[in-house]
């Protein structure tokens, strides 16, 4: 949205598409509906901040096509995309991806069964349709969306039978030498989060340092066993386990364009290369937001400012000076949405089994692969993740890879005493959504068939 | 690094895997070089269609010897490869399509080949239920069939490991040298040395061929298939039709995998294949009008894999006329998975023995010799 309305600015002609019935992103989902409903209260202040960024997108002129998946996106640039059961491609002078970010897959075992989603899920339900979970919910994770949707859940009458913090001991600690700058130029952020934190202790039964976990049930969910850092082991009854271990950048769409990406150490993810205005090595692809690295709502609509001004001087509406000068505020205020970055990453970088799941554990839920099937094929010398998709068929379902790239490219490492940057994840294969054979089928004229 | 070897295969996709498996058990010691990994490139892609029906008479005779072998390739390789023999169909949906499959029904009979047959509208409704009730009958051969090309793979690479070749990955080759009688061959992880080498490069085979001098043009050809998701049992046989892009099979996982002749684009420099889908919509447009039933599967994959394709698209099969020793086994042009085993066979004779029984006449590489 930033980005459509700073470029609009510049009289450049703006098609924004989105899967949502309405612009708000995942943050802002389904705002327009909500205000002046009593669920704004309940959201809280941030989600409510969103309203000013949508009234100026809705008022900038750039056109919204809502309800659209686009699925493919070629260089040069070409998009493809099916609304209302209908595949179209429409044609551009430059492109932006500002896909976002997909919660972290976390395996574990017994993850795939029904009654355990992830609080993502659970939020966007609450937010589209006001429900909440009828009976107490076990909440697993690290991260402040654990934390924030726990504090929403609770305000709107939820009940939390239990909640597993899995952020390591000692993270505090080694989070502290990045806490002054993040402090000095973010308290706000930092002192809602800990506020959340606060609050939930004393509400709610909260068990430190998980490490480990592990759901049991026959057809469905009926039990959770979890331990602690200290060895404790318990097992308790539950019908709904909610997990969430932090968010990733959304790299699908980048990758299949070809776009060089680079490794964050801080964030455990791959991010595309960009330069100062947000392109990506594929001249005229631009990204934005939170898949160009976990930033922040803030940090997103600054990031897609400068897009919006780079994609506005690539294209002449404005002189390369200009762009500097109107891009010199922004770039200021975006360091400082960041600052508190460094010290979040440490705080919540998530525990080693997050990435390296037991050998019980399915890694690939489509085609339902275990961790120990993906062992064995390294075992047998077949040392690449795209052999190993072409052998176990780990990430030829329909999630194309978006549930176990990492957890892939983190077996293989570990397996071989190599970097994730150096192993690399499995190619994307387009489509990037699944599109139906009658809608592909309809890209024909009826006057080019035979 | 140099190697005591007998012949040096460079290209480790199913041809190069399959004329090392033939000429290791033959006795020769063996070394495959592959630039990236095996099965990479169209053999790592491949709808794995075994067809003998509708192939250019010239590659009649040597694709029925592999027909022989596909249904014994467990004796072969020490697997099945998952290959069914459910028949392959090529689709008439109008009256006037009919005599163009008449006609070739013809030719073969004349030629002496048994495998193709005509069937009317009936006996195709009985062999493939799920068929649009419009079409009016086919040419079939019933040996045919398809294989799993994953496990095909890995079943001719394990079986040639266990004969004894090395095969080298990441082994690109660079540069090849006479020495002697020898050839020396410059790759990414050293040098090998060997008096004999077969070019099974695939798409980069004119590379090969040019530096032991065979300048030829040949031209190439990225294939696309469409993965879906998995349906409920559907069809059985793989089916083609006439006047379209189409080939339509069921695999058994339950995925239905469609192509036949649907282009995208390749960059050889970057060894990248890119997806065209205006094309592809062509072949998903015959799957529908085939297979009402399928307009709401989903698509959840599709690709597209490079190979070489001469003008004739025919292979080129053949003792290199300048070189000595060298043997060309490539543009195989979308079709040279279900030549594989025979392939090898060949390639092992004309190494050894300088030449074959086999009719391998229309498959001279100096047909394509750039003037
Ligand atoms: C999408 C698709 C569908 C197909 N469907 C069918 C079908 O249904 N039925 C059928 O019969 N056939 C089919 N084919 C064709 C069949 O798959 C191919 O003919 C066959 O796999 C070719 O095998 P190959 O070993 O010659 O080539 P490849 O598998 O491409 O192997 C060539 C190898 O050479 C290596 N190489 C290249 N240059 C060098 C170098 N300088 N140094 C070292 N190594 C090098 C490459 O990395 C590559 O691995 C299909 C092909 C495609 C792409």
């Amino acid at each position: 949205m930033s980005a459509a309305t700073t470029a609009r600015r510049y009289g450049l002609d703006v098609l924004v598409v989105d899967e949502q019935s309405s612009p708000g992103g995942q943050i802002w989902r389904n705002i327009e509906h909500l205000s002046g409903t009593p669920r704004m209260a309940i959201l809280g202040k941030a989600y409510e901040k969103g309203l000013d960024v949508v009234n100026a997108f809705r008022a900038s002129g750039a056109v919204f096509e809502h309800g659209t998946q686009v699925w493919q996106i070629e260089a040069g640039a070409r998009a493809f995309m099916t609304r209302n059961g209908a595949a179209s491609s429409v044609e551009a002078g430059h492109l932006l991806l500002a896909t976002g970010a997909q919660e972290r897959p976390a395996p574990f075992p017994g993850w795939t069964l029904p009654g355990v989603m992830t609080i993502g899920a659970a939020q966007i339900v609450l937010k589209s349709s006001d429900q909440i979970p009828s009976e107490p919910v076990w909440i697993a994770g690290s991260g402040p969306l654990s934390l924030l949707y726990a504090a929403q859940l609770l305000k709107a009458g939820g009940q939390i039978a239990g909640f597993l913090d899995t952020t390591p001991a000692g993270r505090v600690v080694e989070a502290l030498s990045k806490f002054t700058g993040a402090a000095m130029n973010a308290p706000a952020d930092l002192f809602k989060g800990l506020g959340w934190l606060l609050s939930l202790k004393r509400h709610v039964r909260f068990i430190a340092h998980v490490t480990e976990i592990e759901a049991f049930g026959t057809d469905r969910l009926e039990q959770i066993r979890y331990v602690t850092a200290k060895g404790r082991t318990a097992t308790v009854a539950a019908r709904l386990l909610l997990v969430h271990e932090g968010v990733v950048p959304t790299i699908h769409p980048t990758l299949a364009l070809g776009c060089k990406h680079v490794w964050n150490i801080d964030q455990d993810s791959f991010a595309p290369g960009l330069d100062a205005w947000g392109e990506t090595s594929e001249a005229g692809v631009f990204v934005a937001g939170d898949n160009a690295g976990i930033g922040g709502a803030t940090a997103a609509c600054l990031r897609g400012e400068l897009a919006g001004l780079g994609v506005a001087r690539k294209a002449g509406r404005i002189s390369a000076a200009e762009a500097q000068t109107a891009a010199k505020p922004i770039r200021a205020r975006l360091k400082r949405a960041l600052a508190a970055r460094p010290f979040l990453d440490r705080l919540y970088r998530p525990r080693q089994k997050v990435f390296v799941p037991d050998d019980h554990t399915i890694a690939c839920r489509c085609e339902e692969v275990s961790v120990a099937s993906v062992r064995a094929e390294i075992a047998s010398g077949r040392p690449g993740p795209n052999q190993i998709k072409a052998f176990t068929r780990a990430g030829m379902g329909p999630c194309q890879g978006r549930q176990c790239g990492y957890t892939i490219a983190r077996i293989l490492a570990a397996a071989e005493g190599r970097a994730v940057p150096d192993v690399g994840l499995q190619r994307v294969r387009p489509p990037l959504k699944p599109v139906t054979l009658g809608e592909l089928a309809a890209l024909i004229d009826a006057d080019q068939t035979p | 690094m140099t190697k005591e070897l007998d012949t040096i295969v460079i290209g480790g996709g199913l041809h190069g895997l399959s004329a090392a498996l033939y000429l290791a058990r033959a006795g020769r010691k063996v070394a495959i070089l592959e630039r990236s990994w095996v099965g990479r490139h169209s053999s790592g892609g491949t709808a794995a269609g075994v067809r003998t029906l509708n192939r250019d008479p010239a590659e009649i005779p040597i694709s029925l010897e592999a027909m022989d072998m596909w249904h014994r390739i467990e004796t072969i390789v020490g697997d099945d490869c998952g290959f069914h023999a459910h028949g392959q169909f090529e689709v008439a949906e109008f009256e006037h399509h009919f005599p163009e499959l008449e006609e070739r029904y013809a030719m073969t009979r004349a030629m002496g080949f048994e495998n193709e047959e005509l069937i009317g509208r009936d006996e195709l409704r009985r062999l493939v239920p799920a068929l649009a009730p419009h079409c009016v009958g086919a040419i079939i051969a019933r040996q045919d069939g398809a294989a799993d090309p994953h496990r095909t793979l890995q079943a001719f690479r394990r079986a040639t490991e266990a004969a004894g070749v090395t095969i080298y990955e990441g082994a690109g080759v660079i540069a090849i040298e006479q020495v002697g009688i020898d050839w020396r061959v410059r790759t990414e992880q050293g040098n090998f040395v060997a008096p004999t080498i077969v070019n099974a490069a695939g798409a980069w085979a004119d590379k090969i061929a040019a530096m032991v001098g065979d300048n030829v043009e040949v031209g190439h050809k990225a294939s696309m298939m469409i993965v879906t998701e998995r349906i409920a049992p559907l069809l059985k046989p793989v089916v083609g039709v006439v006047g379209r892009p189409l080939s339509f099979k069921q695999t058994h996982q339950g995925t239905l995998l469609i192509g036949g002749g649907l282009k995208g684009k390749a960059d050889l420099e970057a060894q990248r294949t890119f997806v065209d889908f205006t094309q592809l919509a062509r072949g998903a447009r015959a799957a529908t009008d085939l297979f009402p039933a399928v307009d709401k599967v989903r698509i959840v994959r599709t690709w597209a894999g490079m190979e070489s394709s001469p003008k004739d698209e025919l292979p080129v099969l053949c003792l290199s006329p300048n070189a000595s020793g060298v043997v060309h086994s490539f543009g195989y042009s979308g079709h040279g998975f279900q030549l594989v085993p025979v392939c090898g066979a060949i390639v092992a004779d004309l190494i050894m023995q300088g030449s074959t029984s086999r009719q391998i006449s229309s498959f001279k590489i100096d047909r394509l010799y750039k003037n």
